[in-house]
């Protein structure tokens, strides 16, 4: 469906409120796993409120992006105890295992995001890397990492992704 | 819970109940594979028995686990539980071998199984909020009405507001969410306003890293916060609460989302609950994630549609969400609101210390061999919690310090392991009890390195708003990056100390007053290791990667060329079956070599 289309049905369905800029950013985000720049114009224009004060708040809060993203994404926590426990290695194998050498999270082909998460609360299986798919139907846990085993993770996601077809590409 | 009401719950009405723990922590430790393999095996066995969801006891370690009972057996409990194991392990119990179980809820006769109560990790806590954790079925209103939950709401209802509140004063108790303020009082300037239209909020943003404690209670009890979010509503007059939630942790908010449902059905919201005139109902708010809305002024801002806190006063309680009268009260307070009025005053008073009654539950992580969920009195020694109930560091390795309170809190040293966990005598050292979180930093952890790890945490999460916070921590944090690159100076620990105070002073939100207490914390009790790190350029733990050298032990390398290979700048010389070297002025000490060696020749010097 077309971002400005989906923006106009929220809006209509939750009311042109203020109130509600979080909720409607959240859906448009479900349906897209990120967030179009269309939509985001087509909220300020519906709901009244400038443009930068919707990137404002579309920045601040850590749930939602404004790029596309890989077809899983693999959450590395960096919460107290998986930092003490060695997630910053983690994190660095795996990003040299997607070949993300510079800024990017993603990798080129659209198979894996990699980004850094605050604390899961499964704080007992540290170091934890949680793997989504992008679609929000598959979610897997895995815990007690050591940076080789993570390595492992990268290759297993990627050619799964691949084996299903699938890429993160953002539909619309 | 009664004597008898316990053993319903144990045995359940088929009197063979297998129950097994299902929350976020245990599922990722397996316990959706093990609970598919329970109900499996049940119909494999041909067994009368119910497969039984309840919530998690906060017994980290041991997820996942299974619990057995079957009338006539002790109720057993299995750790570590593996699905291929399910089978077996029923097999064994119901013949009466109940070897490979960790412990027996209680005893029933001579087992050499030691009861719960017999285990340091068990018998050391007060289970007051978390009585019904891992008992009930935290989806089921019956499992926890049989409880004697919502007791508590009736009880409410039959005395007037200002009654209400006076029990809540009488309790003392404190918000367990940060800073401890007095419950009653905020209640109290909330009720004390004239207004058409009030709200309570139940704040489960809980965004520390490191606790987990709030999660864990929504999760497992979640019609016991939702009680005392109703009892805090028509304590203030108020007609809609709201609980703030994280998208992130869906499962907690779906499971009060299930609370509010079966909650309405049962009357408990909605209109004239249980028959008088009080109007109220609740909507879960699911937050787009940012730490600093666990300050109630950005957690307003949040459910506004807004971002960022705002100067305080005017205080929420007389000018809140969309500028109406507003309480925000932590998800563990609420637990205690709740059971107080279940199970009276008195209850609640004689735990504690003096100045601040009742429990506290910690979240016990980092260097300890049973991570977990704790709740015990407030004034329980910081060495009964992290030695005798989560069994102290790992083998060879030894306590440093705790850190108490999150990227708001401090670090205390192990030789203060007699301090008692209070309010005062936390904040006194340099903590704050904070939401309860409570890492263990043993010898292989650097100080510094903890300072750095908080400080890059608050400076990503500095809303921007005000300077001290966002200019300030950036500076601090470019302090840190200095030193541990063995760049420091001795000045730049002046300057660190002198900065830290004065963002303290000045920061305009709470989160950002308490930024700097990991690093001002760390300067206060580990100056020596910045020392080290300043002067010697070392790293004493062997942490701070640029202050770290690596060399192969000649005498452990097999010459398996693993690290040559994952070496980006070809720094390892060395040929198949001989000993490799690292060459020291090209090695760039990104430390893949250590990571990869299957012999654990690499080491760091």
């Amino acid at each position: 469906m077309d971002p400005r289309k989906l923006v106009r049905e929220l809006v209509s369905r939750y009311g042109p409120d203020r109130g509600r800029l979080i909720q409607i950013l959240q859906e448009v985000q479900k349906e897209y796993r990120y967030l179009p720049r269309e939509s985001l114009e087509e909220v300020s224009k519906e709901l009244g409120v400038s443009l930068p004060e919707v990137l404002n708040v579309a920045t601040f809060y850590h749930q939602f992006r404004l790029e596309p993203v890989g077809k899983y994404i693999a959450y590395v926590c960096f919460g107290t105890a998986c930092y003490l426990k060695g997630s910053a290695d983690v994190y660095e194998a795996m990003r040299r295992a997607a070949g993300l050498n510079d800024g990017r999270s993603t990798t080129e082909d659209r198979t894996l995001t990699i980004e850094k998460a605050r604390c899961f609360g499964c704080c007992s299986l540290a170091p934890v890397v949680m793997v989504v798919s992008s679609d929000g139907t598959e979610r897997y846990v895995h815990g007690r990492l050591t940076p080789s085993e993570a390595r492992r993770l990268v290759s297993t996601y990627r050619s799964r992704a691949l084996r299903s077809g699938g890429v993160g590409v953002a539909s619309g | 819970m009664l004597q008898d009401s316990l053993r319903r719950f144990i045995y359940g009405s088929k009197g063979f109940r297998i129950r097994i723990p299902i929350a976020s922590c245990s599922l990722a430790a397996g316990a959706g594979e093990v609970y598919q393999a329970a109900l499996k095996a049940v119909d494999r066995l041909g067994i009368d028995a119910e497969v039984y969801r309840v919530g998690c006891t906060g017994l980290c370690f041991m997820d996942p686990w299974v619990e057995i009972a079957k009338e006539g057996l002790p109720p057993a409990i299995y750790a570590n539980v593996k699905p291929d194991q399910v089978a077996t392990i029923i097999e064994r119990y119901v013949s009466g071998d109940l070897s490979g179980a960790v412990a027996v809820r209680f005893k029933q006769g001579g087992e050499r199984i030691p009861s719960l109560d017999e285990l340091d990790f068990w018998r050391l806590q007060v289970r007051f909020v978390s009585r019904n954790c891992g008992l009930v079925d935290p989806e089921s209103i019956e499992d926890y009405i049989a409880s004697g939950g919502y007791q508590g709401l009736r009880k409410a209802l039959s005395m007037r507001r200002d009654e209400v509140i006076e029990t809540i004063k009488r309790s003392g108790l404190r918000g367990r969410g940060g800073a401890g303020f007095p419950t009653w009082f905020k209640w109290r300037v909330a009720y004390e306003q004239e207004s058409d239209v009030k709200y309570v909020i139940c704040n489960g943003d809980e965004g520390d890293p490191g606790a987990f404690m709030n999660r864990l209670l929504a999760e497992s009890d979640p019609h016991r916060v939702l009680e005392g979010l109703i009892i805090a509503g028509y304590a203030i007059g108020a007609t809609k609460g709201f609980i703030f939630v994280r998208a992130e942790k869906p499962l907690m908010a779906d499971r009060l989302e299930k609370a509010v449902e079966d909650a309405r059905k049962a009357g408990f919201l909605g209109k004239g609950i249980l028959g008088t005139n009080f109007d109220f109902d609740v909507e879960v708010y699911r937050s787009a994630g940012a730490f600093v809305c666990g300050e109630e002024t950005a957690l307003i801002a949040a459910i506004e549609g807004r971002s960022r806190p705002r100067q305080r006063p005017p205080y929420p309680a007389t000018s809140g969400l969309w500028g109406k009268p507003t309480v925000i009260n932590n998800v563990e307070t609420l637990a205690h609101v709740a059971t107080i009025f279940q199970v009276g005053v008195e209850e609640f008073t004689k735990l504690g210390t003096e100045k601040s009654k009742g429990t506290k539950m910690f979240c016990v992580t980092g260097s300890v061999n049973r991570t977990g969920v704790y709740e015990v009195p407030i004034g329980t020694k910081i060495k009964t919690l992290v030695f005798d109930i989560a069994g102290g560091p790992p083998e060879g390795r030894k306590v440093k310090a705790v850190q108490v309170g999150g990227p708001s809190g401090g670090c205390i040293p192990i030789e203060l392991a007699d301090l008692e966990l209070d309010y005062e005598s936390l904040q006194s050292y340099g903590a704050i009890m904070g939401s309860g979180g409570l890492v263990v930093i043993d010898d292989g952890n650097c100080m510094v390195d903890v300072a750095k790890f908080f400080t890059g945490f608050t400076l990503a999460e500095s809303c921007g708003k005000c300077l001290p916070c966002r200019v300030g921590m950036k500076v601090l944090s470019e302090i840190l990056e200095k030193i541990t690159s063995g760049q420091g100076t001795l000045e730049d620990l002046d300057l660190a100390q002198e900065l830290g105070e004065s963002i303290a002073k000045t920061g305009l939100c709470a989160l950002g007053g308490t930024a700097p207490n990991p690093v001002l914390s760390t300067l206060r009790y580990y100056k020596h290791e910045y020392i080290e790190h300043v002067l010697n350029k070392r790293c004493p733990a062997k942490v701070c990667p640029k202050l770290v050298n690596y060399y192969i032990d000649p005498n452990l390398c097999r010459g398996c060329t693993q690290c040559a290979k994952v070496c980006p700048v070809g720094a390892i010389s060395g040929s198949p079956g001989k000993v490799h070297t690292v060459n020291t002025e090209v090695c760039v000490k990104c430390g893949q070599c250590f990571s990869i060696c299957p012999f654990g020749a690499v080491k760091k010097v």
